[in-house]
């Protein structure tokens, strides 16, 4: 009951950040950077319930994105995908109960994204400059990310019940 | 570091008062094991089912099964879209007030210089205006769509803005419902924004001049110029624009106002009607080796803040 609940909340909480991201903060352009609310809240989502969950999550985000934006479809979907599934994977391994993970998570995933972006596009033939993708907007989006990632995981794990209660016991037991 | 692995290792640390790690028993192993493959096949599944996605949506036609169903998508965002929107504009308009101070005092008077200058062509074009409407009704010259008047403004609001630097590419508010064709040109009250590329019932999707994609016949309109060239990026994610095939024995010079040509020569005609205003001209030169002269324009449109547009719907049936 309470995994179909998280879902639900998870599925509200994913369109209305997408939607947010699409038609406001988009639009942000400081020193050339935006933030990523989306990204930054898949990551939230994927370290609370783990990699299954993020991968879910990022293929929704994804395909609600491209939806809102009329961009190819599955485009955003994969890169997202494997973002959730990677940071969930990390969440339930290294980076458990390690208070820097989400910030750690949303810097790795924020220059894994802007990469995987780029090569994506760059296979499917779109004009994009590494130099302008890769130096100048990625350390304020890194920046911006970063300061979003506190603020949106505690927002999350007041939304959402961590994984731990009913997953990670299975891994690893502590005893006396 | 605590060792999961070696018992002597967890003892010791049981022994120093911490707690003591014990592997899951044998019997949860094959649950590990299922919740791992279970994992990477929901992973796996959905990166092949992104991948069949973007094939198909290459591959098929604008008007293909997962095109309409995208469209079907956008129309049903597209009220929350506009709802987000019209919350966050009083929140984007103080913004804009309060950034629009910052060096407000020397745009006021550069502003003023213009307003001079502008009052002065102003008489010249009007008269050449009329002049120019005696003698078309002397030769009964039948002229091509012009802008404005033979185009009807439709406005709509910025419901979807890039999302990466990618993109160079916003969705409008107003779609097939309303009027908006595809190859509709795209304008603000500054100059030329873009063409129409993709309508559903509600939105439409607008590509920006500053897109590697885009292309556009244009003229120098300054009296000793007259020059014609096309104008296209300088570069992605670069707001400024060139305006390339410019022959070397053309006059051109710094501050000469460009706008779109509306040539309806040849197999392509142009797009756009005569007379949008594109940009102004920064920088003028030449080397031996080029064929053309290198000119970078910088456009009258702030690409970067758009939140409402107007889509040129023709009034007659012109191509």
């Amino acid at each position: 009951m309470t995994g179909a609940l998280d879902v639900a909340k998870t599925a509200l909480l994913v369109f209305f950040v997408a939607i947010l991201q699409v038609t406001i903060l988009g639009s942000i352009d400081v020193a050339g950077g935006a933030p990523d609310l989306v990204l930054v809240t898949l990551v939230a989502v994927a370290l609370l319930r783990g990699p299954i969950f993020g991968a879910v999550a990022g293929f929704y985000a994804g395909l609600l994105v491209d939806t809102a934006t009329l961009e190819t479809l599955g485009l955003t979907s994969l890169v997202l995908t494997l973002a959730g599934y990677w940071i969930g994977r990390y969440g339930e391994t290294t980076g458990r109960d390690r208070i820097q993970a989400p910030v750690l998570s949303v810097l790795v995933i924020t220059v894994l994204y802007a990469v995987g972006g780029y090569v994506l596009r760059f296979v499917l033939g779109d004009a994009v400059s590494a130099r302008l993708v890769l130096v100048e907007s990625l350390l304020p989006g890194i920046i911006f990310n970063c300061l979003l990632a506190v603020p949106v995981y505690a927002l999350c794990r007041r939304l959402l019940h961590p994984v731990e209660a009913f997953d990670r016991s299975r891994e690893v037991r502590l005893l006396g | 570091m605590i060792d999961v692995g070696s018992r002597k290792g967890a003892g010791q640390r049981e022994r120093n008062g911490f707690p003591r790690l014990e592997r899951a028993p044998l019997t949860r192993t094959s649950s590990r094991g299922n919740a791992m493959v279970r994992r990477r096949l929901v992973a796996g599944v959905l990166v092949v089912l992104s991948l069949m996605l973007i094939t198909i949506y290459f591959r098929e036609s604008p008007a293909g099964g997962l095109h309409n169903l995208q469209s079907a998508g956008a129309t049903v965002l597209r009220p929350f879209q506009v709802g987000a929107e019209r919350v966050a504009r009083p929140f984007r308009d103080v913004y804009s007030y309060f950034s629009g101070l910052v060096g407000a005092k020397s745009e006021n008077a550069r502003l003023r210089s213009e307003v001079v200058e502008l009052r002065q062509l102003l008489i010249q074009s009007e008269t050449a205006r009329r002049e120019n409407q005696r003698l078309r009704e002397l030769l009964r010259y039948r002229a091509p769509s012009v802008y404005p008047g033979d185009y009807r403004p439709l406005a709509a609001a910025v419901i979807g803005h890039p999302q990466t630097q990618f993109e160079q590419e916003i969705v409008i508010s107003a779609g097939s419902g309303a009027g908006v064709a595809v190859n509709a040109p795209v304008v603000n009250g500054d100059g030329l924004i873009g063409r129409v590329t993709d309508v559903t019932s509600g939105t439409a999707k607008v590509v920006l001049l500053t897109d590697q994609s885009s292309a556009v016949s244009a003229l120098d309109i300054a009296p000793e110029s007259g020059a014609a060239g096309l104008v296209q990026p300088a570069r992605p994610g670069d707001a400024s624009l060139l305006l390339n095939r410019v022959g070397k024995d053309e006059r051109v010079a710094p501050g000469d106002r460009v706008v779109t040509e509306g040539s309806q020569r040849g197999e392509l005609p142009s797009f756009y009607p005569r007379g949008i205003p594109i940009g102004v001209v920064t920088f003028v030169g030449q080397n031996d080796t080029d064929l053309y002269k290198s000119i970078q324009i910088k456009p009258y449109v702030d690409f970067g803040s758009l939140d409402s547009v107007v889509v040129l719907v023709p009034r007659r049936a012109n191509r």
